[in-house]
């Protein structure tokens, strides 16, 4: 698939940008701070519903305005779609699909697809366990979006939860009195339903990246090393292979929530389950944050990305590639090397400050960037 | 803003449920311009409603008198109970004509975010009606969402010791949807969670 035109309005920086965009390659080329990663993002928001820069929708809005549009037309094998989003923060916010009304946000979702590089990737090895939870939850609701569902529903039950044992711990602290409890079973149950179809998913995603994030570091990286991926549960010991199974899941969330429970009921939070877990990244026998090189931690994050794109890719439909100033990060080789694997995709979509930061294989269609406008060269 | 009455008018309008404050200023207008004979009716019956309407002894619904029409109904199926969270899913049963038995209407659904814990529903009330020997089935018919499953459940496990038939309203797609314009996310769970069909 490919984005075929993209309209913003009031958007970051952006007062009013209409571009026209092709398959193929295409650069934005501007100089630092003037809208190239504002553009893409809006792209990612069309796909994600969400900034992969800022967890809340207010800072997507132009200073002094009220809400921002983005409208983005789609062409999937030959048919258009037109996408109208409008984001107004405090607010629910509006779609639009092919002009029509009765649409809500997340029926957008699954539209379009995108695999977005950033610098911030580095955070996805260097960073905490929450950007890699947030890589496998993006991944997982791009390939199926009623994920979406089970994420959400898992949040609202932990924030139920959550509440509970706060009020549960302040009484019991503040009064002395005996907490009620006959409400935690049930929401315990809960956590470990829902709890147990994001982790099954979670660790059959893993299972099916582990081959392709070997196959792209091995690709990218100069110096040897295989990277091995485990999913660190926190209602499993420690170094434990878990198999993709709800049922036994559950069981184990449920085992573990009882365990946890006298700890929970002192810190007032909940203690186990798919938000306190971590993608364990290993390089050979030793874990990538803390030991890897910049080198290859930059390799590690890439080769992430990268088996998200061949796995989105294995579904049938090429995601819209995303390459936002990252080649700035990268050693000449690693450019090359990286630029050789995304350059087949069916749109590609590079940013640079600078014309030299483009490796020469992405040399496609060149647009200009400066002070909140766009333009084709 | 306006003055004194009108500003007054529009204040009290905004209080109320799904009515923000330029709706409150067009109900307000269009109060001011209506014939007196037309706002005196609607004064009379907001009056009315608080002095002549109250809660139902036996199952919390709505009634006027001590006990709500379904209550004194003895055509009604003593034997079981359809537990629903507010009157207004009485009146959604009721125009289904499906169901013959009585209501318990609890006030709502357990919510700690919203501090709403057993004690602050009609539960005491729903086991003492159970307790009498009567009631041989309870229907669980709070909300699809995740407070109302998580009070079906609570509720469950209660009268689970009692030996009753607890049954929970089937959920999934829209009742009266079209499959092809139900969302991927509510699709994608209703396949996921599909039965088999038995003849
Ligand atoms: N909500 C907003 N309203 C107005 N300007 C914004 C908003 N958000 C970001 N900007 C401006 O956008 C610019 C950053 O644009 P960005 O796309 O990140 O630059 P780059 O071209 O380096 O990728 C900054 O100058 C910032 O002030
Ligand atoms: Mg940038
Ligand atoms: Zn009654």
């Amino acid at each position: 698939m490919y984005v075929s035109q993209l309209q913003l309005a009031d958007y970051r920086s952006y007062a009013s940008a209409h571009v026209v965009l092709e398959p193929g390659i295409s650069t934005f080329i501007g100089p630092n701070g003037q809208g190239k990663t504002n553009l893409v993002e809006a792209i990612g928001y069309v796909a994600t519903l969400g900034s992969h820069r800022v967890a809340t929708d207010a800072p997507l809005v132009r200073q002094g305005a009220e809400r921002a549009i983005v409208r983005a037309e789609l062409v999937k094998d030959g048919r258009t779609a037109l996408v109208e989003l409008e984001i107004n923060p405090g607010k629910a916010n509006r779609a639009r699909l092919n002009r029509s009304s009765a649409t809500r946000p997340r029926d957008i979702l699954g539209l379009l697809r995108t695999v977005l590089f950033a610098p911030e990737d580095l955070a996805l090895v260097k960073g905490d366990p929450g950007e890699r939870r947030r890589f496998l939850d993006e991944l997982l609701i791009a390939r199926a979006p009623r994920y979406a569902g089970v994420r959400s529903d898992y949040d609202r039950v932990l924030k139920q939860r959550n509440a509970l044992l706060k009020s549960a711990s302040a009484r019991f602290f503040k009064q002395r009195a005996e907490p009620d409890l006959s409400t935690l079973d049930v929401w315990d149950d809960h956590l470990a339903t829902a709890g147990a179809e994001l982790l099954a998913a979670r660790i059959g995603l893993v299972a099916e990246l582990q081959p392709l994030v070997a196959k792209a570091y091995g690709e990218l990286a100069s110096s040897g090393g295989l990277p091995v991926l485990h999913y660190r549960g926190s209602a499993w010991p420690e170094g434990t292979e878990v198999p993709a199974d709800r049922d036994r899941l559950a069981g184990l969330l449920r085992d573990a929530l009882v365990q946890a429970r006298p700890q929970e009921l002192q810190r007032g939070v909940s203690l186990v389950g798919p938000h306190r877990d971590d993608l364990y990244l290993r390089l050979d026998e030793l874990p990538a944050k803390g030991y890897a090189s910049q080198g290859e931690s930059w390799s590690y994050a890439l080769a992430l990305r990268l088996a998200g794109f061949e796995l989105l890719r294995a579904d049938g439909d090429d995601p819209v590639l995303i390459l936002d100033d990252v080649f700035a990060e990268l050693d000449a080789e690693r450019r090359r090397r990286l630029a050789e694997h995304v350059r087949t995709a069916e749109q590609v979509l590079v940013s640079a400050a600078v014309p030299g930061d483009i490796p020469d294989e992405l040399v496609g269609r060149r647009f200009r960037v400066q002070g909140g406008t766009v333009e084709r060269e | 803003m306006y003055e004194g009455a009108v500003q007054n008018l529009i204040d009290e309008l905004g209080r109320l449920p799904g009515v923000g404050p330029k709706s409150a200023q067009r109900i307000a207008f269009h109060l001011l311009s209506a014939e007196t004979a037309d706002v005196k009716r609607l004064v009379n019956a907001l009056v009315e409603v608080k002095e002549r309407v109250r809660f139902c002894a036996i199952c919390g619904n709505v009634a006027e008198e001590t006990e709500c029409r379904i209550c004194r109904d003895p055509r009604r199926d003593a034997a079981v109970i359809c537990v629903v969270e507010e009157s207004k899913d009485v009146v959604a049963i009721e125009r289904t004509r499906e169901f013959r038995g009585r209501y318990h209407v609890l006030g709502g659904a357990i919510s700690p975010i919203e501090g709403v814990g057993p004690d602050d529903l009609r539960i005491k009330e729903l086991m003492t009606r159970l307790s009498d020997g009567q009631i041989t089935e309870l229907i669980l018919a709070t909300d699809p969402n995740l407070e109302g499953e998580a009070t079906a459940t609570y509720l469950a496990r209660l009268v689970k010791p009692m030996g009753l038939k607890v049954t929970r309203l089937a959920s999934g797609l829209p009742v009266g949807g079209d499959l092809e314009y139900a969302d991927e996310v509510t699709l994608g769970r209703a396949f996921e969670g599909r039965r088999s069909l038995e003849f």
